[in-house]
């Protein structure tokens, strides 16, 4: 599941764009900004990659595997790439 | 301390309270670069109380602001001098320079060639949007040929400014450019430019939808990050191609910013090289041999 | 590691207590007594001097000097290095101080310490580098843009550049503000026979660093340790205040209000107030033969020293010449003047410009008496016959 900062978001749709799954939608509700932040589709195949998360331009968007266990993934932050 | 794992606890952690959010404008992608920091010195494991963030004027240089710690925001382009100050005056300190294209390559151009040069132990990240976005989208010394800005209405007829070579041919301990659309390279970049002694550089190509991508019909949020993607190449396939590939993919890589990590020494840095003069002037010998070999050592 | 002043290494980088000295090591002597550890410079006659010494000594009393690309950038880095916690001091001349005047203003705007000494020579612009003046007064008071109270001395000896370098410091601590040295190219390359002070005739003040507990700090507004100072306690960087400093306007946290009146106001007013509500304590001027004197100088820095020459040649045939040396130039010592104008018959002001100081003596004299200047450019100082003119002695 993911949890936005409603009010931090101000609607660039970056995270809607790039999710590699396809798994986000704006949601329904505005916030004050009168933007609509995103929202997981009802039916979606989140595997928690968290580019949704490491991308979001506002620091809105915590993306957790389920609500019981918050902080059971690891931080995915073993990247590659680059001369070394 | 507990360990972060998520960007809910990074803000917690990192973000200076009644700050937030950004001034940063919808798609910008400032607030990106921040992130990437913060992952980075969270995977670093520094200790905010020793870490100074400097900063000039402009867009990148409101982002001190926003971290919870001490922060600096100078005077147009001199974000470098300030920080060799600071550094100066107590060597235990961390220092991280965000700074922008025209703040950086711009009017602090000589700033940064002196501490590249000096090897000043420092980071310096530049966010380069290609135009000068706080004042509302004037030429950038950046800028690529025949874009259009407010004081380039006919398009840009100078050609662009390439921090990270300049970087690069002074010596400096890391140089690296990246842009913004994906995450890991870069924080990995970061994360090795902030642990370098001496000056280490990350460059991040980042997109201004308001007054860059706009004017120049680069199209919505969406595309003008798409055009990231499809404008850069990794400066290790760059070369190759330059280097071995036919005349057809050279002609279709020669327009593309290379990306990666163009520099990665181990030289010694400004203040190791004083410690040094200082050990050496208390010791009795006061003089060295003057040396006729250039700078760069590879 | 962050400095430690340690008198015994000074005092062995020093030397011998009585020296013959050059006017710009004065300088030098003074911020190291001061405790002085960082020296950003670049070269500029008649200033180098002053760097020059900083190079061979700062190393050796576990300073650091660096010289940075253009002026600029030197006193950029000497703000910085106030802020890591550092004394911190450059020195220059005319067109590196117009450099330094965008900066100059951040210190302010910020309520940063630090001593920026000026070996004025002639302008505008390249003017004359080897020879002294002093056109930079005005600069130093209204040079940088925006609503400021400058803090400037003016030596007229050697030994008066050592000292007033130590009370310089002194000041820029006390009030968070930056000060100016305004020594000229005639007494930066003037040789004195000058006399170290004893360690304990040294009166050193050092900033009043935040102590309070981190949650009640507020960084820009009056002290919160020292009852009734406007000025606020020093974070410094690194001791985990995480203090935001920004030139733009800030309200008491620190964080930007540009859109603010009443912040702007509140702020400048505090940076202001702090410095005009000491401005009677500040005074510092020397006083010679003023109880009986109809005519007086008001002169400060080197014009001081043909005016007392002109004064005593003066007195010699019976006219009846006082003389009065500011040494501190900026705050102005207003009521000091305005007394004087209502017991005298004629101030006259002699400048190595065509009359800046002359302007405050006016404004202070209010009419009560006749002020003139008397100005002398070119690289020259008066010559006391040519005072002796506006006394009407042959």
């Amino acid at each position: 599941m993911i949890e936005v900062n409603e009010d931090w978001c101000k609607g660039c749709r970056i995270c809607i764009e790039r999710c590699p799954v396809n798994a986000l939608e704006e949601s329904d509700k505005m916030n004050k900004r009168g933007v609509r932040p995103p929202r997981l589709k009802k039916v979606n195949e989140c595997n928690y990659c968290r580019l949704c998360e490491l991308l979001c331009p506002d620091l809105a968007i915590t993306v957790f595997t389920d609500d019981k266990k918050k902080e059971s993934r690891k931080t995915l932050l073993r990247p590659v790439g680059g001369r070394k | 301390m507990v360990e972060v794992k998520t960007a809910d606890q990074l803000n917690k952690k990192f973000l200076r309270d009644g700050m937030w959010p950004t001034i940063f404008c919808n798609g910008c992608g400032h607030g990106v670069v921040l992130e990437y920091t913060l992952w980075a010195l969270e995977e670093l494991g520094w200790d905010m109380d020793k870490t100074v963030f400097a900063s000039g004027i402009g867009c990148s240089s409101r982002m001190p602001g926003y971290i919870n710690a001490d922060g600096l925001h100078t005077t147009h382009g001199r974000a470098i001098a300030f920080a060799t100050g600071i550094k100066a005056a107590n060597p235990d300190l961390n220092l991280i320079i965000f700074t922008g294209d025209g703040d950086c390559a711009g009017i602090g151009g000589n700033h940064f060639i002196h501490a590249a040069r000096r090897n000043m132990d420092m980071t310096v990240i530049m966010i380069n949007n290609f135009i000068y976005g706080m004042t509302g989208g004037q030429l950038a010394p950046t800028a690529p040929l025949g874009s259009i800005a407010t004081t380039a209405p006919y398009g840009n007829i100078e050609p662009p400014f390439d921090i990270c070579n300049l970087a690069k041919a002074l010596g400096a301990n890391y140089v690296a450019r990246w842009t913004v659309t994906h995450p890991y390279q870069p924080i990995k970049s970061v994360k090795d430019a902030l642990s370098k002694k001496g000056f280490s550089l990350v460059e991040f190509l980042a997109p201004c939808p308001t007054a860059f991508g706009r004017r120049n019909k680069l199209g919505d949020i969406k595309k003008h990050w798409e055009w990231y993607d499809n404008n850069t190449i990794l400066i290790e396939d760059y070369e190759r191609i330059m280097n071995y590939g036919t005349e057809k993919e050279k002609e279709e890589v020669k327009d593309m910013f290379p990306i990666g990590v163009f520099q990665d020494l181990n030289n010694p840095g400004f203040f190791e090289r004083y410690e040094k003069l200082v050990d050496r002037v208390m010791g009795g010998s006061p003089k060295t041999p003057v040396k006729a070999k250039a700078v760069v050592q590879k | 590691m962050v400095y430690k002043r340690d008198p015994k290494k000074i005092r062995e980088v020093l030397g011998n207590k009585v020296q013959f000295l050059l006017g710009d090591m004065a300088c030098v002597y003074g911020g190291l007594l001061a405790g002085v550890s960082f020296f950003g410079g670049y070269p500029i006659t008649p200033a180098s001097e002053v760097a020059e010494g900083m190079a061979r000594m700062l190393p050796r009393v576990g300073g650091t000097y660096i010289q940075m690309e253009d002026e600029i950038g030197s006193i950029a880095a000497v703000i910085g290095a106030a802020w890591g916690g550092a004394k911190s001091m450059t020195a220059t001349s005319g067109p590196g101080f117009s450099l330094m005047m965008e900066n100059y203003g951040f210190a302010v705007m910020t309520e940063t310490p630090c001593v920026i000494v000026n070996v004025q020579r002639t302008g505008p612009s390249t003017g004359q580098p080897t020879l002294g003046a002093q056109g930079d007064m005005m600069q130093a008071r209204y040079g940088t843009h925006g609503d400021l109270e400058a803090l400037a001395f003016a030596p007229s000896t050697v030994q008066e550049c050592l000292d007033l370098t130590i009370e310089a410091f002194n000041l820029s601590e006390k009030y968070r503000n930056p000060v100016c040295v305004m020594t000229d190219g005639e007494m930066g390359h003037l040789r004195e026979r000058i006399v170290i002070p004893d360690e304990k005739d040294l009166k050193l003040i050092n900033r009043v660093e935040a102590t309070i507990s981190k949650n009640k700090y507020i960084p820009f507004t009056n002290s919160q340790t020292v009852k009734g100072s406007k000025v606020p306690d020093f974070p410094t960087f690194g001791i985990g205040y995480h203090t935001y400093v920004t030139g733009l306007t800030h309200n008491e946290k620190g964080f930007p209000a540009t859109d603010k009146q009443k912040d702007h106001e509140r702020l400048v007013k505090r940076i202001t107030e702090k410095i005009t509500d000491d401005a009677d304590k500040l005074v510092k001027v020397e006083k010679f033969n003023l109880d009986d004197a109809d005519t007086v100088f008001v002169t400060y820095g080197a014009s001081a020293r043909p005016a007392e020459t002109a004064m005593e040649i003066a007195r010699s045939k019976g006219k009846k010449v006082g003389l009065l040396t500011l040494k501190i130039v900026w705050p102005f010592p207003e009521k000091i003047v305005a007394k004087l104008a209502k017991q005298v018959d004629k101030i006259i002001v002699p400048e190595m410009n065509l009359g800046q100081i002359y302007h405050p003596v006016r404004e202070a004299a209010c009419g009560n008496c006749e002020v003139e200047v008397a100005p002398k450019i070119g690289g020259e100082m008066h010559l006391p016959v040519e005072l002796l003119k506006y006394l009407g002695v042959k």
